[in-house]
């Protein structure tokens, strides 16, 4: 790891005039010092903001709207009542994530900037646009399973690795920035950059901005909402693909919908094509399988990933179809996959989610 | 650096302390407290779980500047004196220790979850220990270890209404 200096502002309204060319932030750390550790970052100085009063979780009631501070653990949020109850794809995309120890330390903010888990762009023997400009990609005709088949340029196919991320897409979310410019906001979705040209910039941050707030917009559709993530393994791995769902139904048709997929895309990934096929007919599962294949519109796979546009098409139907099985907004059990049916645990213990089984393996609601 | 925190309720003084080490590295290489493990060093495995402010995190991950004012507890505060920790007995008595070296981080985050769910659901005991790597695969001895000590403790609390337990 290469030396630097550290420090922690004292003047917190102003982080930034604590910043160098070759400064970064840290908050949480669990993405930071891990990339510094094996070189990829390699900070000259890190400014640690991880005091300053962005901790806290408020209810807007005038707005019906939630302000999430930016260094507000992973952890609290996922266990927070409003969250739980009112915005459960939230939740449950929380506790999908990472392990217990990584959330309590993982903030919000962190999050929305973690880096992709490209196996080339942390070796730094490999070529990676996206670590080192115009160096080439490695992944375009390595080994690329795991990578995206949304969103992607002949530059860069890393996925995004953030389950959060998606859930707040499928929100609408907004986020709160601040730097040496001066305040400012923008959806969720243009924070977030395709790789286009220039795959070393993945949000829209300057050097010197921080993300200081999320506000979520709580609505109907967000208090009947879905989070499912399939993996390689039952728990602590990154998605091979994800689906954050939200429904609402009115008299047996659907008025209202929001996709939004996470492990296939360069980005948090709004499936619009998928939302539009299900709007203004019945919540049926012809209509959900139709759904799932509109998802895969734009998709474009290589050699070895072709399984995840059909990975797209089941867990869009199977998303839909669990959360269209329960009547009534999920109140309980934000972590498991079934139906919520389970008795509320208390906040902040261990769930259990069951989220690493095939999406094939369940009766034939879909294909 | 100067690095002044709390370990295991005493005040600590780490100096000399580089910027680039991780909260592990001081307390295993200049505290004194080796009981955290170093073994993935990027927040894999969970061998070095510790309580960071009381909440268990991956201290291979924590920058030494970050715990300047904090508190943190290591595997070696959970016993009294010569009394182990509910759940280090539990492991023992359940054989649920092979080569040993996941499992400073496995006391500390079991510890964590019965503290804070009184009777888990084989479920929840895995989800709670999906941060924690046992590379000998011994978890279903793990598994029994922690269903142990949450009976125990739960007989405790039956035995000790006045709540002294979690």
């Amino acid at each position: 790891m290469r030396s630097f200096t550290y420090t922690r502002p004292a003047e917190p309204a102003q982080p930034w005039t604590e910043l160098g060319p070759d400064a970064m932030y840290i908050a949480g750390g669990t993405n930071l010092v891990d990339l510094m550790k094996c070189g990829v970052a390699a900070p000259g100085r890190l400014v640690d903001i991880g005091r300053l009063p962005l901790a806290d979780i408020e209810v807007d009631a005038a707005t019906d709207t939630l302000r999430i501070g930016a260094l507000v653990p992973n952890s609290d949020l996922a266990a927070h009542p409003v969250v739980r109850e009112r915005l459960p794809v939230l939740s449950r995309a929380l506790l999908a994530g990472a392990s217990p120890q990584l959330r309590n330390l993982a903030t919000l903010g962190g999050n929305l900037m973690q880096r992709t888990r490209c196996g080339y762009f942390r070796d730094l023997a490999m070529p990676c646009n996206k670590r080192v400009p115009d160096s080439g990609c490695a992944a375009l005709d390595g080994e690329h399973r795991g990578h995206a088949v949304l969103g992607t340029s002949s530059r860069c196919i890393a996925t995004h690795p953030s389950d959060l991320a998606v859930a707040l897409l499928a929100l609408e979310a907004r986020v709160s920035i601040d730097g040496p410019n001066g305040p400012r906001a923008e959806p969720i979705e243009a924070f977030h950059l395709p790789p286009g040209e220039t795959p070393e910039r993945e949000t829209t941050l300057t050097h010197g901005e921080l993300i200081t707030a999320v506000e979520v917009p709580m609505t109907t559709l967000g208090a009947h909402s879905y989070y499912l993530k399939v993996r390689e393994r039952a728990s602590f791995a990154f998605a091979m693909c994800s689906a954050a769902v939200a429904l609402e139904v009115r008299e047996g048709t659907v008025r209202a919908a929001r996709i939004a997929l996470g492990g296939v895309a360069t980005t948090p990934w709004r499936a619009y094509a998928a939302e539009a096929a299900l709007i203004g007919g019945p919540p049926s599962t012809g209509a959900f399988a139709r759904a799932g294949d509109a998802a895969t519109e734009g998709a474009v796979p290589g050699r070895d990933n072709g399984h995840k546009v059909e990975l797209i098409r089941r867990v869009v139907a199977r998303a839909l179809s669990t959360l269209a099985a329960t009547d009534t907004p999920a109140t309980d059990t934000p972590a498991t996959d079934t139906p919520a049916t389970g008795t509320p645990k208390s906040p902040g213990t261990g769930e259990a989610p069951r989220t690493g089984e095939a999406p094939g393996s369940t009766e034939g609601e879909h294909r | 650096m100067k690095v002044t925190f709390t370990v295991n309720g005493r005040p600590t003084e780490a100096d000399d302390v580089w910027e680039g080490e991780s909260l592990l590295y001081v307390l295993r290489e200049r505290v004194g407290l080796p009981g955290s493990k170093n073994a993935c060093e990027q927040g894999e495995c969970g061998s070095c779980t510790v309580y960071l402010d009381g909440d268990p995190v991956c201290s291979c991950l924590v920058a030494a500047g970050q715990v300047q004012d904090r508190e943190v507890g290591t595997v070696e505060g959970l016993a009294q004196g010569d009394t182990l920790d509910p759940v280090q007995q539990a492991f023992v008595d359940a054989g649920a220790v092979q080569c040993g070296f996941c499992t400073p981080g496995l006391l500390v985050q079991t510890h964590d979850l019965l503290n804070r769910a009184h009777h888990p659901s084989d479920a929840e005991i895995r989800e709670a220990l999906s941060g924690n790597l046992c590379r000998c695969t011994g978890y279903e001895k793990i598994m029994d270890a922690v269903r142990l000590a949450a009976a125990r403790k739960a007989d405790a609390r039956d035995a000790a209404p006045t709540g002294l337990e979690g």
